[in-house]
């Protein structure tokens, strides 16, 4: 099996499954039970936190866990907005967010909020001083991510976070669940209110994340409830998925110093990519994330070509994993001013740090074979 | 960015004890290298009046944090050092510069310690700031209120560029002033005292009274916590754990129940005083603040402080609350502190206590309890655990993370 779909999910780590196993076996007690075996849940729990915290250079406190990226991103958003009402109701974001991000700003324009959306350039950027020209004194919120899922284009998020000091009293939401391990972002230095994390886009398992949430900054909760992670968040925690997350996050972070070989591996695939017929890349030429390629076949249905290569083991993806059931084009290749026939036909492959140089060379052999028929068909 | 290969440490006020001035500043050096002993490849030294720590490549972010809370530390600075060379230090002051966030202004300091280097100190001003200008956008010169003061300082064999001071936290190095025993409940006070009692020099150790079955292993853990906390100041707490429901009953059922608050305080310092008596310490620490509570005006003092001959250090006898919640706030504890569990304290709490104890009739009830089998008992049954700064997990999900 060759999988090259790492941006829909990674494959959890050896070591974190086994966290997971031993935490729900033997530490099952719920977090906030008064006894032993609850404390002794509630015990790990904070030692995740201290260590998530730590790892990131952030306090414990500012770590609120979560279900994974999509709470995040709705919490950040919706909360946010919610507790900011009084001061304004206009937020600002771009058009290339994940479904997640436009779907909660979507929601609160129904509620009276009036959204800004930016357009991106042609290698899906959005401009600082674009960005400062949609503030108003009334905007409460500018949530942007960090690594496009579909493209890896990254936004130039230190600068944003720069501007943004001259405006503190308007909140910063950065997406960082793709960037993450693979493209170092500093939360302080960036000036961010609230960064989205989840677990299984590094190695941990699926429905877990957390956000990260300045000291002092108030929101409102998205569910009513109990009063964990401070009245943000009710619910019984996820005490496995916390601490495998931990574990996790530890690990990726110990491979972040792999970037240049990753780097390199992409860069050798868009060569060789570009000298196959038929093929045009997506993904900008720099600043862009080490793991993810983004091309277009025009012309071929790109759920043919994901197709034929699952069949010969090898998985990639069209656009998200989380839209790429509807056979629209990509919201994001068409804001970058592609085509529809380019942005209907995006094909995404994603690598690991753990993908070799042998699995990528297998990739473009069969795509070799699969395009030249591909493209004789739709011609005939 | 690494550019920084040393740190250099001033002090405070030891600079003003004279002959002892030596041996605070060895327990200084001790202390930073305590606390800094899980971060490799550091050498820390004693100059005259200083103590250099070289970084040997390591990232200066980590120790920085650690600095922040020695006692006994007056300011920091981060300095590399260049070659006695005005290139040299041209780009050297430039890096220091650019390693700054948000700077529009600076000024050159500079200090001529060698005496025979041929620019004088007005001249390497000027060529240093003049480099630095010539390769800079938008930063000017301010020598009144500068952004970033940029200190050269020429030795005979190297020249140091340092910037980026810090505040120390001030106070003397945790170990030159003896031992102090605090008692530790799970509230907003007393860890804060035993924060300020580290502050000028003296170690602790911690007494927490606690009542099972009635007081649940969250409050215990709320209490270790807040030990554990105190340890990132004074390198490591002894926390006595003392059983206190025996005495709480044998009170219950003994004393009127308007007095009985003012006894059961007279039975932890019976009890903290024997502790304090075995472990060779000298004094008693409270987070007590005049007139904060029923067992805090000037007649409960008096009569509660009756049973014991050692100094009590009460740091926050002078402060309003909401001084105390500050420092809680800014040393950690404030979380843990207003975690709701119920302590020894509100468990038995008559709803009648006296402001206006008095000392001869507290005596006089005194008389039918047994003080000294139930001192005897509760300190043999204490629990002792050493809090130490680090890492505090065991081995059992140490594998988990």
């Amino acid at each position: 099996m060759i999988y090259l779909d790492n941006s829909a999910t990674t494959k959890p780590y050896k070591e974190v499954v086994d966290a997971y196993t031993a935490v729900a076996s033997n530490f099952f007690g719920n977090p906030s039970s008064l006894h032993t075996l609850g404390m002794k849940a509630e015990g790990l729990i904070t030692e995740s936190r201290n260590r998530i915290a730590e790892l990131l250079d952030v306090k414990p406190v500012e770590i609120i866990f979560t279900s994974g990226g999509t709470e995040g991103n709705n919490l950040a958003i919706k909360g946010a907005a919610k507790a900011k009402q009084k001061r304004g109701k206009h937020l600002i974001t771009t058009v290339v967010e994940h479904p997640s991000v436009m779907e909660a700003f979507a929601q609160l324009e129904q509620d009276g909020y009036e959204v800004t959306y930016l357009p991106v350039d042609q290698e899906g950027r959005v401009e600082v001083a674009q960005v400062e020209a949609a503030i108003r004194p009334d905007t409460t919120l500018l949530s942007i991510i960090h690594v496009n899922n579909e493209t890896g284009a990254i936004q130039p998020i230190e600068k944003i976070g720069e501007m943004l000091e001259r405006y503190p009293r308007i909140y910063f939401h950065v997406d960082h669940v793709q960037g993450i391990s693979k493209v170092p972002l500093n939360l302080r230095k960036a000036r961010i209110d609230f960064s989205t994390f989840s677990a299984h886009k590094f190695h941990g398992m699926k429905g877990t994340g957390f956000l990260f949430v300045r000291e002092g900054i108030k929101l409102a909760p998205l569910f009513e409830g109990g009063s964990q992670e401070n009245g943000l968040r009710a619910g019984t925690e996820n005490t496995a998925g916390i601490v495998s997350m931990a574990k996790a996050l530890r690990m990726a972070k110990n491979q972040e110093n792999e970037h240049e070989q990753l780097y390199k591996l992409r860069e050798t695939f868009i060569r060789k990519l570009n000298a196959i017929d038929g093929i045009v890349i997506n993904s900008p030429a720099d600043q862009v994330a080490p793991h993810i390629v983004n091309f277009s076949i025009p012309g071929a249905k790109p759920e043919v070509v994901v197709q034929s290569l699952s069949s010969k083991g090898i998985y990639v993806s069209t656009k998200s994993a989380c839209s790429s059931k509807l056979s629209a084009p990509s919201r994001v290749l068409s804001a970058m001013g592609l085509s529809d026939e380019r942005a209907i036909s995006g094909i995404r492959v994603s690598f690991s740090f753990d993908t070799t140089a042998a699995e990528v060379n297998q990739l473009l052999t069969e795509l070799e074979v699969i395009i030249p028929e591909l493209l004789e068909v739709v011609k005939s | 960015m690494m550019i920084y290969d040393h740190i250099l440490v001033r002090f405070g006020e030891l600079a003003l004890k004279g002959k002892n001035r030596s041996v605070f500043e060895k327990h200084l050096l001790e202390n930073i290298k305590m606390s800094v002993k899980s971060i490799p490849n550091l050498k820390l030294k004693r100059t005259y009046g200083r103590i250099v720590i070289e970084l040997n490549g390591q990232n200066h972010e980590p120790v920085v944090e650690k600095l922040k809370h020695i006692f006994g530390i007056h300011s920091f600075s981060l300095a590399f050092k260049v070659e006695n060379d005005l290139q040299a230090m041209q780009k050297g002051a430039l890096t220091v510069l650019q390693d700054r966030a948000n700077v529009r202004t600076f000024k050159i300091t500079a200090k001529r310690a060698y005496k025979p280097f041929p620019l004088d100190t007005m001249q390497l001003n000027r060529e240093i700031g003049g480099y630095v200008l010539t390769n800079t956008e938008g930063i000017t010169v301010d020598v009144h209120n500068p952004d970033v003061n940029i200190h050269v300082e020429v030795r005979e064999t190297a020249t140091y560029i340092t910037s980026a001071s810090y505040d120390g936290p001030g106070g003397l190095p945790v170990g030159t002033s003896g031992k102090v025993l605090l008692l530790l409940s799970g509230g907003i006070d007393s860890p804060v005292a035993g924060y300020l009692t580290l502050k000028r020099g003296a170690k602790i150790e911690a007494v927490h009274f606690h009542s099972p079955p009635y007081t649940n292993e969250r409050a215990k853990q709320k209490v270790i916590d807040l030990a554990q906390s105190l340890t990132k100041y004074g390198n490591s707490v002894v926390l006595h754990l003392v059983p206190f429901t025996e005495v709480q009953k044998h009170i219950h059922s003994e004393i009127p129940s308007n007095l009985q608050m003012t006894v059961m305080r007279r039975m932890m310092l019976r009890i903290s005083e024997r502790i304090a008596n075995e472990r060779g310490i000298l004094a008693l620490g409270t987070g007590e603040s005049l007139g904060q509570v029923a067992s805090q005006t000037l007649h409960s003092m008096n009569t509660i402080n009756e049973v014991t001959n050692l100094p009590i250090i009460r740091p926050l006898v002078t402060m309003d609350k909401l001084e105390v919640i500050d420092i809680a706030q800014k040393i950690g504890t404030f979380e843990t502190s207003i975690l709701p569990f119920e302590d020894c304290c509100t468990i038995f709490l008559p709803p009648d206590s006296k402001t206006r104890p008095k000392r001869e009739q507290t005596n006089k009830y005194e008389q039918y309890i047994e003080i000294d089998k139930y001192v005897d008992d509760a300190v043999a049954r204490t629990e002792k655990l050493l809090l130490t700064n680090t890492k505090r997990i065991n081995n059992e999900v140490e594998d988990l993370f």
